[in-house]
């Protein structure tokens, strides 16, 4: 079927809310296609306005001639504790990252905690300073909180949810709608490893060598590759869903191509393992340090040395090209010299990894 | 990854390319038989890398896909009971039966869960000796062991809460089906690796022999596949018609006799209804009658349920190799991994969703 009967078939079809999932299910929070139906047929149309509708990861806000960003970000993972990272150090650095992406500097954090009847109190203690020496690395403070408890069996544990505010001192214009054909597709290390790091602990999968979560403050590295250009048009970390749904967003936001090579992409040994026995694409699988930037061409070779340069940067390559061609289509340059198409991932590919 | 990047090298995938290129003369129509391999051949755009006149049309191999929607509905109307934890692989939780999948019964509150092995089961079962723990035992012969295994160790241990949903399939009555096909098109296989793992290629060589049609065991990575095509290639060229072994480094003539043997012990074969193909002969496993009491369709007396399959969609002549996901008005449109209206959409090694998700724009002149 051609793309434009497909598009005459898609552009008449009834705009029923949702109607084949009268429920939630668990793919609604995959991150994936099913996720952006939710916040496009209900989020959007109950909440619209100019700072939600650009759809990045934070708002950026004018205010007396300063500019603010401003994200929040519930954290749900089981297991609490897991090798790299627990639920706390992931809430902070989530928070964190999804400022550094617009290019502000992290300021202040607020944590809201849902405890669950019969979690250990030194468990919490536990999560609480990890948090804080988070907030430490990062260079932020944990400003305002709240707490409450729900019945055991009610949830899981404990979720935390971060709201984060931070200030933009550089004139940089970053958004996931700024990528442009010739613009060059960086990624920041290895992928996968904080959703394999998940699974494994969770499924009790043991693998040659633990694989550890990547999970990381990268406040400090966007700085660097502000410092080096401030030509750098979109910046993302790739979550759930992973570096295939983050560049498919981009891609869709900034209606272009995206043409990457699978070769340049830096998989651990480790999780590519993992994932050819748990039949996943580590393209999908989450990371919670890692950043994918789409940069000026240009700018680019700077850009790459300072993340080079910078420790959680240090694996990081140039994977790829943003094209005028198939727009908002992500191909892929196959090991063996094939081409494939990157998609958008439908629902689940692990359930609740972050 | 060792014993994987040896299967992915595009220096010598590039040679067997045109090894293919210099010895085919005329068109031919082969078909890659497991859903794997269909997967490969997507994800790594090997059917973009032959020349034109090679086509690969995919097989019936994908056990998800072929699963019949009576069965799906059986499934279903087993784990609405209150009491029953429904085990089953990840995929099958999205294939649509006539009102819903398993994950939409999971939000209604159904107890389903997502198994890696069949025999975590049997810990479930320990864990929850209250309830009722059912797996849904779905595949070729290729996961028939470790399906057997659980009945198995469930009767050597006296754990009376397991049972287990038969849909079990096997490739040569498949594979026979398709040639007795009036409209058949298929002039060569890439036989099933893994399904040959565990039984061996003996039983092929008579299908081979008496259809005259050339059968290459083959393996899942990029370089099986073209070497695959290539053995195949060289016996249409030079009018043989044999079965020849591939996948040597996995596969043997007479297969694992320890898998067989547990199979044999715990299944018998039997008719079965496969998805969008219809009823086949002597094409399944079912459980012997010594094993009945591990037998949820007799347990939770589903036998009765009985479902005909929607005419929708063309799944079953994609199965059978005769259409392609191309070729249906609704691929792409109405029909989608994430609305999915037949079998072949559903599972990430059905044809429609591979082509779907790593083929889409190859047809609509992109490249």
């Amino acid at each position: 079927m051609s793309e434009r009967i497909k598009g005459e078939l898609l552009g008449t079809a009834c705009p029923l809310p949702l109607a084949d999932h009268p429920q939630i299910v668990l793919g609604h929070g995959s991150g994936g296609k099913l996720t952006s139906d939710l916040v496009r047929k209900i989020f959007l149309p109950a909440f619209s306005n100019p700072y939600l509708d650009r759809l990045d990861d934070q708002a950026v806000i004018e205010l007396g001639g300063t500019r603010l960003a401003m994200t929040t970000d519930s954290y749900v993972v089981t297991p609490i504790f897991f090798p790299g990272g627990d639920i706390g150090r992931l809430a902070v650095n989530g928070t964190v990252n999804d400022l550094a992406m617009s290019g502000a500097r992290p300021l202040h954090i607020a944590a809201a905690f849902i405890l669950e009847e019969g979690l250990a109190t030194s468990d919490l203690e536990r999560i609480a300073g990890s948090m804080q020496a988070a907030a430490d690395e990062a260079g932020v403070s944990v400003v305002t909180g709240d707490t409450k408890v729900v019945n055991r069996g009610k949830g899981d544990q404990v979720f935390i949810t971060t709201t984060g505010i931070g200030i933009i001192e550089k004139p940089v214009a970053i958004s996931a709608d700024r990528a442009r054909p010739g613009d060059k597709i960086l990624l920041s290390g290895f992928i996968g490893d904080h959703g394999i790091a998940i699974l494994s602990q969770r499924e009790n999968l043991e693998f040659e060598g633990a694989i550890e979560s990547d999970t990381a403050p990268l406040d400090s590295l966007v700085a660097a590759m502000l410092e080096a250009s401030p030509e750098i048009h979109c910046l993302r970390d790739p979550t759930r869903g992973g570096v295939a749904t983050t560049l498919n967003e981009i891609a869709a936001r900034s209606k272009v191509g995206m043409e990457i090579r699978e070769r340049e992409i830096p998989v651990r040994e480790s999780v590519k393992g993992a994932c050819e026995i748990l039949g996943l694409d580590p393209l999908y699988v989450a990371n919670e340090g890692k950043l994918v930037a789409i940069v000026a061409p240009e700018a680019a070779p700077a850009v790459l040395e300072a993340m080079q340069a910078h420790p959680f940067g240090r694996d990081a390559r140039l994977v790829g090209t943003v094209v005028a061609e198939h727009a908002p289509l992500v191909l892929m340059k196959t090991e063996i010299g094939g081409t494939r198409i990157v998609d958008l991932m439908i629902g689940e590919q692990l359930p609740r990894i972050c | 990854m060792k014993y994987l990047d040896e299967y992915r090298n595009e220096e010598i995938a590039g040679k067997l390319i045109r090894e293919i290129r210099r010895i085919q003369t005329r068109p031919w129509v082969l078909m890659e038989v497991c859903g794997g391999q269909t997967h490969s051949i997507v994800k790594y755009g090997i059917d973009n890398l032959l020349p034109e006149g090679i086509e690969l049309v995919h097989g019936p191999g994908c056990p998800v896909c072929v699963t019949s929607l009576e069965l799906i509905d059986k499934a279903h109307a087993i784990a609405r009971r209150p009491g029953v934890i429904f085990c089953s692989f990840g995929d099958m939780l999205r294939v649509p039966g006539s009102e819903c999948d398993l994950f939409a019964l999971k939000s209604q509150g159904a107890d389903v869960r997502v198994v890696y092995s069949p025999l975590d089961c049997l810990k479930i079962a320990r864990a929850n000796p209250d309830k009722q723990v059912v797996f849904f035992a779905i595949g070729f012969e290729t996961t028939a062991p470790a399906n057997a295994m659980l009945v198995w160790q469930a009767r050597q241990e006296g754990i009376r809460n397991v049972s287990l949903l038969v849909s079990h399939v096997l490739v040569p009555p498949a594979i026979t089906a398709i040639l007795d096909s009036p409209h058949n098109r298929v002039q060569g296989f890439l036989g099933p690796g893994h399904v040959c793992a565990v039984m061996g290629y003996e039983e092929y060589e008579s299908v081979s022999a008496r259809y005259k049609v050339p059968i290459v065991i083959t393996g899942f990575e990029p370089l099986d596949l073209l070497e695959g095509t290539l053995l195949t290639l060289r016996q249409l060229e030079s009018g043989r018609a044999e079965v020849e072994n591939q996948y040597a480094r996995a596969v043997t003539r007479e297969g694992n006799k320890a898998a067989k043997q547990l199979i044999f012990s715990v299944f018998e074969i039997g008719d079965r209804k496969w998805r969008g193909v219809g009823a086949i002969p002597e094409s399944g496993y079912r459980l012997r009658p010594e094993f009945h009491d591990y037998d949820a369709e007799r347990l939770f007396e589903v036998q009765g349920i009985s479902t005909e399959e929607p005419a929708i969609c063309i799944s079953g002549q994609i199965l059978r190799g005769v259409k392609k996901p191309h070729d249906c008005p609704a691929f792409g449109a109405l029909c989608s991994p994430e609305h999915p209206l037949g079998a072949t959409m559903v599972s990430a090694e059905g044809a429609c969703a591979a082509y779907y998700k790593y083929g889409r724009h190859l047809k609509e002149g992109v490249r």
